[in-house]
């Protein structure tokens, strides 16, 4: 017998790769097997622009291996590194609501690989299935606010002389 | 009370507004203690509490100066040879006893690193004993690194984990808050953080935020130091000018534990 919804070998092996990822790894087999379906490996080269600042958010990355930044053009003061992020973590959340578009730019700083995760596809399955979307958004939520901890922090300036 | 002379016996400038000033110790003085503090005294300009950032070897000291103020600003812009007033040692310094069986965190951010060099020069010469000893530096851009040199080379064996809150992209290192890397190695140890002990300094948001995420990640509170800077005058305990509740940081402080700056530090100033 053939189980046409059964997931892929392809899938099978993108879902074992996203249950090593600490922020997705402890979701339920059926929904890592959900999200790899949206899902597929990638492999950037030092000093490549990942993401874009003003382009559509449809995607997001898990970055495997390699390090990546995140940056503002900050005009005459050249380009500015406002976070690097490591392996394991997440780039890009400009995907999670409306209007969907990228805030700021992404660069690798080394070669590297990420599993990137189809934006749209992500959110029609989060929409049929509400248990999928708590799951994915309250993990995200945890992420988004360690990063407004940080950032708070990093606006208050707390190494200028005087502050 | 009354100051002693003591000369410039090296000056090494750490950032723009940075320079450590090395000076011989008079005999008047004895050694200080790691986290201890000295007033200076620029005679005809004022005196301030510098941390110690270097003691010994011999009778040789080194105070880390940023030029914010009148005072320190006259500090900075000594000669070798000059003569400056010097009191101290005041306070109370790092308690470094009873971290056989811990992990020593070591936390800086800024110029907090000043008050904590002599403990990290101990570290890096293996003269803490501590199950291990992890340090991490924090700095607003690359070129405020304080010791950028000492965490590149001679403290290479500590593995410190630097950040930076903005960097271009030549920096090599983390960037965002010191306490995003911590967090991280919190993160590795959390099975273990029973054990975990933390020296703490920085401004004290940071010293804050550090030691409540510290707290949150299991570590005894009274594990915790942290450095404390008030307005330190007399240096004795008389004047009350640094009194922070029941403290008088000048003698109490300025190092204490998160047990008891925490309750202190939650009251607002008003």
């Amino acid at each position: 017998m053939n189980d046409r919804n059964a997931p892929t070998a392809e899938v099978r092996g993108l879902a074992d790769e996203l249950a090593t990822n600490s922020l997705l790894g402890d979701l339920r087999r059926e929904f890592l097997d959900l999200l790899a379906g949206c899902s597929r490996n990638i492999a950037f080269t030092a000093d490549e622009r990942i993401m874009s600042a003003g382009q559509p958010a449809d995607r997001f990355w898990l970055i495997r291996h390699g390090r990546v930044d995140i940056e503002i053009d900050g005009g005459p003061r050249g380009t500015i590194v406002i976070d690097r992020l490591d392996p394991g973590e997440l780039l890009g959340v400009s995907w999670i609501a409306e209007p969907y578009l990228t805030e700021f730019d992404a660069t690798a700083v080394e070669r590297g690989s990420a599993i990137v995760v189809d934006a749209a596809c992500l959110r029609a399955k989060c929409n049929q299935d509400h248990e999928l979307g708590h799951e994915l958004y309250r993990r995200f939520a945890i992420r988004l606010r360690d990063r407004l901890h940080a950032t708070r922090l990093q606006l208050l300036d707390i190494y200028r002389p005087g502050a | 009370m009354t100051p002693v002379t003591a000369i410039v016996d090296a000056v090494r400038r750490d950032l723009t507004d940075t320079v450590t000033l090395a000076l011989a110790l008079p005999d008047e003085l004895p050694i200080p203690e790691p986290g201890q503090f000295a007033m200076l005294w620029m005679p005809g300009v004022g005196e301030i509490p510098i941390s110690y950032s270097g003691i010994g070897p011999g009778p040789r000291v080194e105070h880390t100066v940023r030029a914010v103020g009148q005072t320190s600003a006259a500090l900075a812009a000594v000669g070798l040879g000059d003569v400056i007033g010097v009191r101290g040692p005041f306070g109370r310094g790092w308690q470094l006893d009873g971290l056989e069986h811990r992990d020593l965190l070591i936390v800086a951010g800024g110029l907090g690193l000043a008050p904590l060099r002599p403990v990290v020069e101990l570290a890096a010469a293996g003269g803490i004993v501590a199950r291990s000893v992890r340090l991490f530096v924090g700095a607003r851009e690359p070129a405020g690194m304080l010791y950028a040199d000492d965490l590149d080379r001679r403290w290479a064996s500590l593995e410190p984990r630097l950040s930076v809150d903005h960097a271009d992209a030549t920096w090599r290192g983390a960037v965002g808050p010191v306490s995003v890397v911590l967090g991280d190695a919190l993160g590795d140890a959390l099975d273990r953080s029973g054990d975990l002990a933390a020296l703490v300094c920085g401004p004290e948001i940071l010293m804050s935020v550090i030691s409540r995420q510290l707290v949150g990640a299991g570590v005894a509170p009274e594990r915790i130091q942290v450095s404390l800077e008030r307005n330190m005058q007399c240096g004795v305990g008389h004047c009350g000018h640094c009194q922070l509740g029941p403290l008088f940081t000048c003698v109490d402080a300025p190092v204490v534990g998160w047990d008891v700056a925490g309750p202190l530090l939650a009251v607002r100033e008003r």
